[in-house]
């Protein structure tokens, strides 16, 4: 990846730094600015615009990414900081030919509207099944409770993360 | 033998039929404003005033231009000298676009700045210099009309004070004889307060003008891009056939993204400067402190009633705060949108009501929110003055408003401000709720509670709204009517492409316009694609919101599938070589009567209208509808919640919500479903937590997502929605109402009735939203009326 | 949503920070969780010229308990670890009511204890906890290592006593003597909200008698408030209602709320009050939040 500035006589001269990371399994190497966050990165610098961003606070998010398996609001995140560390997005649930059990449960129950929060919803969703195969609604409403939706009433966001968890538990009992 | 095809299993009317659009956006492959890159393209961010109420002295943005990555700064001044420094509002007024004498609330535009990346285009902002004089802070109605008040507007020449208007509507003698009739008059007072649509996403737009092709493009967040379209030709006077408004996937509108911004004006107008792409993209606070909000308003109303009673009248007398600008999104004959709606389920003969509008030194708007034009404001003030009669009789809460319903038998009903409402099944909607939450035992359980010093509390809503604005007769934004519009292609394989003059925000119009159109034609509905929001492509349209879609545009799918297949019947009589009295219809099919073995698919059709068609006949099979609504359709609705209340600490939570909505025919009733839960949600919200307020000096509290507080997954109550009762629309082409912001509507009277049901003992009236704690604490400690009204409280 | 330009460096070891520090000028911060001090950041209400990632740093995330019970909590330990953890729920009562109520389940994940006592926000939980423990802050320096108790640590809203080159590398709970009991109480309309009032009760007991007390508060002042009174009066007696309604009185008299779009300051004090009872007298709970149940 690339980044190319006009070169003025300052901007030449913006330190950036190097880093390596991992993204949805794949190796990448970027020289970003410190100050540049971890969403803008994913967004901007790898073009994965399935992340989004929606508050200025940490309150929303719709940014929410995982790095090493754990779910983080990469808004609140810098870029710098995942040199030599996994990040998986959205882009990465789904492999070549299936779509994640959570992708078919968010369809299955109608747990989206506008789409804008789903990413980040599904991620955090996928780091609680991936330590609790078998959630009460409650611990769903507790996990998803960083995560904010305008348009679902998280009812149906509910059923989805249970039609995904049942899925996945046939599917490593099959 | 009836070969109609089975129609849940193709997908047409009633069919839960999987959405369309989530096949990209659970991929992330969503296609929202910020995630699009245009080559060369440019980054925009705003300057923003820190105060409420300021003459600008000095703007210095010299040590802006001066940092590497800075392309452009834009003043209010540079603005003046093209004459864009103000702009008009959609409802008759100005609006500035960037502040050029003073600004007039905090957080309005001053100045952008457009540089290489946003980051740099934040250093720039941070880099201008401004000289402010404060003034003068303004925060409600009753500061804005004292004596010696400070004039907002002195921009305008005959504005010798703050009042925007002055409206009335009604019978005003007709209902004071009414109120001397009167055995008890029930009064209430309340304030509904500021509120804010906050979808998640940002507004935001892109705009590409292309000196090679004269040609300009917005990307923008916009629930109405045929309106942007209009409005950008006449502020920008550019050709209207040069402008190309490109709405593309949107993260929720719920009428945030209406109105048209500063930030899209000043984008526009860069990119002509700089002939490059300009993206600006707002962020949440941006978006709270400026953007459309909604409410705002204090309500006082009288009810005259009979001992039985029977309502004999109702009075409303308003104030609305409007913020600095008048720039409501509503159809222009109607100063405070449909805030007369209210009471239209109940029968009373008479009524009047009367609105003042204040400039206030806040963010401008007020309709906005799932609001259907103000409809929010019109039936949270009716069921609050029901539930205050209600108690004043000493009647039952359900059997005070059964009474008093439009009984079934009464269509069309005339209200007493000059609605028409054509149907419903009030009463059995009622019988429905009060079974589902088990209105007696929850009687016989709250007394018991009571005993125990456990506050348990059961508030009812019912609700009627005018949605689907609107036939022309009454209804136009700027002069344009609001009618919509469809227009169908059949392939000569027999798909099909629907475009519409609608934008969903996450409504599914992807999955519910291939629905009607697999209704009236039997395509399968997988068969038919759905665009919307290009203004090259889609025909014109008022756009979506208010509830309008399904009443409108639907009704204009439904209409052009049926001109589709009025020329479809004339294909099959030529290839069935029958005369045209001969056919008949079933689903996907046309047959001979006489002979019902003989006929032809509908994709037979679409393949003859390409390669068989009768002599004389124009070829293809396509067309467009435009359909301009005879009325608005009335769904109705009864929300009743359940709460226990601490009375220690003033926290309250939901036991049980039960919503039943008749909103006729369900396109698709898993949709449907999803609407009303989403605002249930934004009515708990509305009630419980959320909402934007303002200090002594004009600062906005409530700005930011550590204030404006929205509900998450934990906090939100579950619900249990009924869809037994189903009142067809007697007009509308498949018997659909609208449905989108009915629980926004009626759901907040539900929780508030149920707490001050709690709270019944104390003799407390009223206690403004939100009831919050310390609110619902200090009303229940002191048995007195808890307001929120602005200024907030301070130890000051 | 966009910091100001900053140097960045992400040392390998505690030695190589506390050098980092020492060249830093005159502003540099210590990013740990990142969890206050990006979004302050963003906002540009904080524009360092160096951060010092300590990220990097290894054997910091620990925590654990020596043989007589003393906690140690090291720099990099997550809220969440502290939310999950079994030596939490079986012997520390208060620190265990607190953790589900940090901020949101995500922030949980990077977040930090000792970062968040450092921020020395007035509206930090964990401060309340620690304070009402007696606990201290453990910091490194070019100079050595000092243990600095809470109560001295934070000296003003957003201020400690660190000095530009030392590291807060440990917050420690000592040991208790007694029999641990208390809670932590938060009043937030939503999960995320800064706390309208929170409480934190920590006290030991050996037989009936309570010999030990702490009681802390949070957002009802310009910083986390210590009412020692009211943890005093607790002391040398049995928890009864008397003495406990006499602990929660002095603790609303400790308050310093102000009245503002979150309650009247009567309010307030009036839920310090509350909230001293009901956690040391668990009476009913209706409306209470349930995620400290969840943790008890």
């Amino acid at each position: 990846m690339t980044i190319v500035y006009d070169d003025t006589e300052t901007q030449g001269d913006v330190p950036v730094r190097r880093i390596r990371f991992t993204i949805n399994g794949e190796k990448k190497i970027a020289e970003v600015e410190p100050r540049l966050l971890l969403a803008h990165l994913i967004r901007r610098g790898l073009g994965l615009t399935g992340t989004h961003t929606g508050c200025d606070t940490t309150n929303c998010g719709a940014c929410t990414v995982l790095v090493d398996g754990r779910p983080v609001k990469s808004c609140t995140m810098l870029a710098v900081q995942v040199d030599g560390h996994e990040v998986s997005t959205v882009e990465g649930l789904a492999t070549a030919s299936e779509l994640h059990p959570l992708q078919e449960g968010f369809k299955e129950e109608h747990g989206l509207q506008c789409g804008f929060c789903t990413p980040g919803m599904m991620m955090a969703a996928k780091a609680l099944l991936d330590s609790n195969p078998d959630p009460t609604e409650e611990e769903i409403r507790w996990a998803l409770s960083g995560n904010l939706c305008r348009c679902t009433g998280y009812q149906n966001i509910v059923k989805s993360v249970l039609w995904a968890a049942a899925k996945l538990r046939s599917e490593s009992a099959g | 033998m009836s070969q109609a095809l089975d129609e849940i299993k193709i997908g047409g009317l009633g069919a839960s039929r999987k959405r369309v659009e989530d096949n990209r956006f659970i991929r992330g492959k969503g296609n929202y404003t910020d995630d699009i890159t245009l080559p060369g393209m440019l980054h925009m961010e705003i300057l923003r005033s820190p105060l409420a109420h300021a003459r600008i002295r000095s703007i210095d943005a010299s040590k802006a231009w001066d940092i590497p990555g800075v392309h452009l700064v834009l003043t209010g001044e540079m603005m003046a000298t093209r004459n864009l420094a103000w702009m008009p509002t959609l409802s008759y007024d100005t609006q500035a676009v960037l502040a050029t004498d003073k600004v007039r609330f905090q957080g309005q535009e001053v100045a952008c700045v457009i540089a290489d990346d946003p980051y740099i285009a934040k250093d720039a902002c941070e880099a201008i210099e401004v000289d402010y004089e404060p003034l003068p802070v303004i925060v409600n109605p009753e500061q804005a009309l004292a004596e010696g008040a400070p004039v907002i507007r002195d921009d305008k020449e005959n504005q010798q004070n703050n009042v925007v208007f002055d409206w009335e509507v009604g019978d005003a003698a007709g209902t004071d004889r009414a109120f001397e009739q009167a055995d008890v008059i029930s009064r209430l007072k309340l304030h509904y307060p500021r509120s804010h649509p906050s979808p998640i996403e940002c507004c935001g737009s892109i705009a590409d003008f292309n000196r090679a092709t004269s040609k300009l493009t917005v990307y923008m967040t916009t629930q109405a891009p045929h309106i942007i379209r209009a409005a950008v030709a006449l502020v920008a006077e550019l050709p209207e056939h040069m402008i190309r408004i490109i709405s593309p996937d949107i993260g929720g509108g719920f009428g945030n993204k209406v109105p048209v911004y500063p930030g899209y004006v000043c984008s526009i107008l860069a990119s002509i400067l700089l002939e490059r792409p300009v993206k600006w993209i707002e962020d949440k606070t941006g978006n709270l402190i400026s953007t459309g909000f909604a409410r705002d308003i204090y309500l006082s109303g009288e009810m005259a009633l009979r001992r039985d009673g029977k309502i004999l009248a109702v009075r409303m007398n308003c104030d609305s705060d409007h913020g600095a600008f008048f720039s409501d999104a509503q159809p222009s004959k109607f100063k405070i949108g449909l805030l007369h709606s209210a009471f239209a389920a109940y029968d009373i003969p008479v009524a009047h009501l009367t609105d003042r509008g204040t400039y206030t030194n806040k963010a401008p708007g007020g309709v906005a929110y799932r609001c259907s034009f103000r409809v929010t404001e019109a039936m949270f003030f009716q069921e609050r003055m029901m539930q205050a009669a209600a108690d004043d009789l000493g009647m039952d809460q359900a059997e005070f408003r059964r009474m008093n319903f439009v009984r079934d038998d009464d269509f069309p009903h005339r209200t007493p401000f000059g609605f028409l409402t054509d149907s419903g099944q009030y009463a059995k909607c009622l019988d429905v709720g009060l079974k589902a939450i088990g209105y007696e035992d929850f009687r016989r359980e709250q007394a018991e509670a009571r005993k125990q010093g456990r506050l348990l509390g059961l508030g009812i809503s019912t609700m009627t709204e005018p949605l689907g604005a609107g036939n022309s007769r009454e209804y136009d934004i700027l002069g344009i009517k609001m009618f919509d519009s469809a227009e169908l292609k059949v392939h000569m394989t027999g798909k099909a492409i629907v475009r519409t003059g609608a934008k969903t925000q996450g409504q599914g119009h992807e999955t519910t316009w291939a629905q009607i159109v697999s209704h009236e034609l039997g395509i399968p509905a997988e068969d038919i694609v759905v665009e919307e929001g290009d203004t090259d492509t889609a025909p014109f349209g008022m756009g979506t919101y208010a509830s309008r879609s399904t009443p409108v545009a639907g009704a204009a799918v439904a209409m052009v599938a049926r001109k589709i297949r009025a020329k479809a019947r004339k294909l099959a009589a030529h290839l069935l070589e029958v005369s045209e009295e001969d056919i008949e219809w079933e689903l996907g099919r046309f047959y001979v009567r006489s002979a019902p073995d003989r006929g032809v698919t509908i994709q037979e059709c679409a393949m003859a209208a390409y390669s068989n068609m009768p002599d004389g006949m124009e070829p293809g099979l396509e067309n467009t509808a435009y359909y301009d609504p005879p009325n608005l359709t009335w769904p109705f609705a009864v929300y009743i919640a359940t709460v226990e209340v601490d009375p220690e600490t003033g926290v309250w939570d939901v036991l049980k919500l039960v919503a039943v909505d008749d909103c006729g025919v369900r396109i698709n009733p898993m949709i449907v479903e999803g609407q009303i839960m989403g605002g249930l949600t934004e009515a708990y919200a509305m009630a419980n937590m959320q909402f934007i307020t303002f200090d002594a000096e004009g600062n906005c509290v409530g700005s930011n997502y550590m204030d404006y507080l929205l509900p998450s997954a934990w906090e939100t109550p579950g619900f249990e929605l009924h869809s037994e009762v189903v009142t067809p629309c007697p007009h509308h082409p498949i018997g659909a109402k609208g449905i989108g912001e009915c629980a926004a509507v009626g759901g907040p009277a539900a929780y508030v009735n149920a707490v001050m049901d709690a709270l019944s003992q104390t003799g407390v009236r009223n206690i403004d939203m939100p009831l919050l704690p310390d609110r619902v604490w200090e009303a229940i400690t002191y048995s007195r009326d808890v307001s929120g009204a602005p200024p907030v409280r301070s130890d000051d | 949503m966009y910091p100001s330009r900053f140097r960045y460096e992400a040392p390998r070891s505690l030695d190589e920070a506390i050098g980092l520090l020492q060249t830093g000028g005159d502003y540099a911060k210590v990013l740990a969780g990142g969890q206050s001090l990006v979004p302050l950041m963003k906002l540009r209400f904080a524009s360092p010229e160096l951060v010092v990632d300590i990220n990097n740093v290894p054997g910091l995330d620990y925590h654990r308990a020596d043989s007589d019970g003393t906690l140690h909590i090291g720099a990099l330990c997550r809220h969440a670890d502290l939310e999950r953890s079994d030596l939490l729920k079986t012997t520390q009562p208060t620190m265990a009511s607190a953790a589900p109520l940090i901020a949101d389940p995500i922030v949980r994940n990077r977040g930090t204890l000792v970062g968040s006592l450092c921020h020395a926000d007035p509206q930090g939980d964990w401060a309340s906890v620690v304070l009402a423990l007696g606990g201290s802050v453990m910091a490194r320096g070019p100079r050595g290592t000092r243990v600095i108790p809470l109560a001295d640590f934070v000296t003003g809203p957003f201020e400690n006593v660190l000095e530009p080159d030392e590291i807060a590398v440990e917050a420690v709970i000592p040991a208790a003597k007694g029999a641990r009991s208390g809670g932590y109480l938060k009043l937030e309309r939503r999960v995320g909200d800064f706390a309208t009032v929170g409480v934190a009760v920590a006290v030991e007991t050996t037989g009936e008698n309570v010999t030990r007390a702490g009681i802390a508060l949070t957002g009802v002042g310009g910083s986390t408030i210590g009412a020692t009174e009211a943890a005093a009066a607790l002391v040398g007696g049995p928890l009864t209602a008397d003495r406990i309604a006499q602990a929660a009185d002095l603790a609303a008299q400790a308050a310093r709320p102000r009245t503002d779009h979150r309650g009247s300051a009567e309010y307030k004090r009036h839920m310090v009050r509350t909230f001293v009872v009901r956690i040391l007298g668990r009476g009913p709970v209706a409306g209470e939040r349930a995620a400290e149940e969840r943790a008890a």
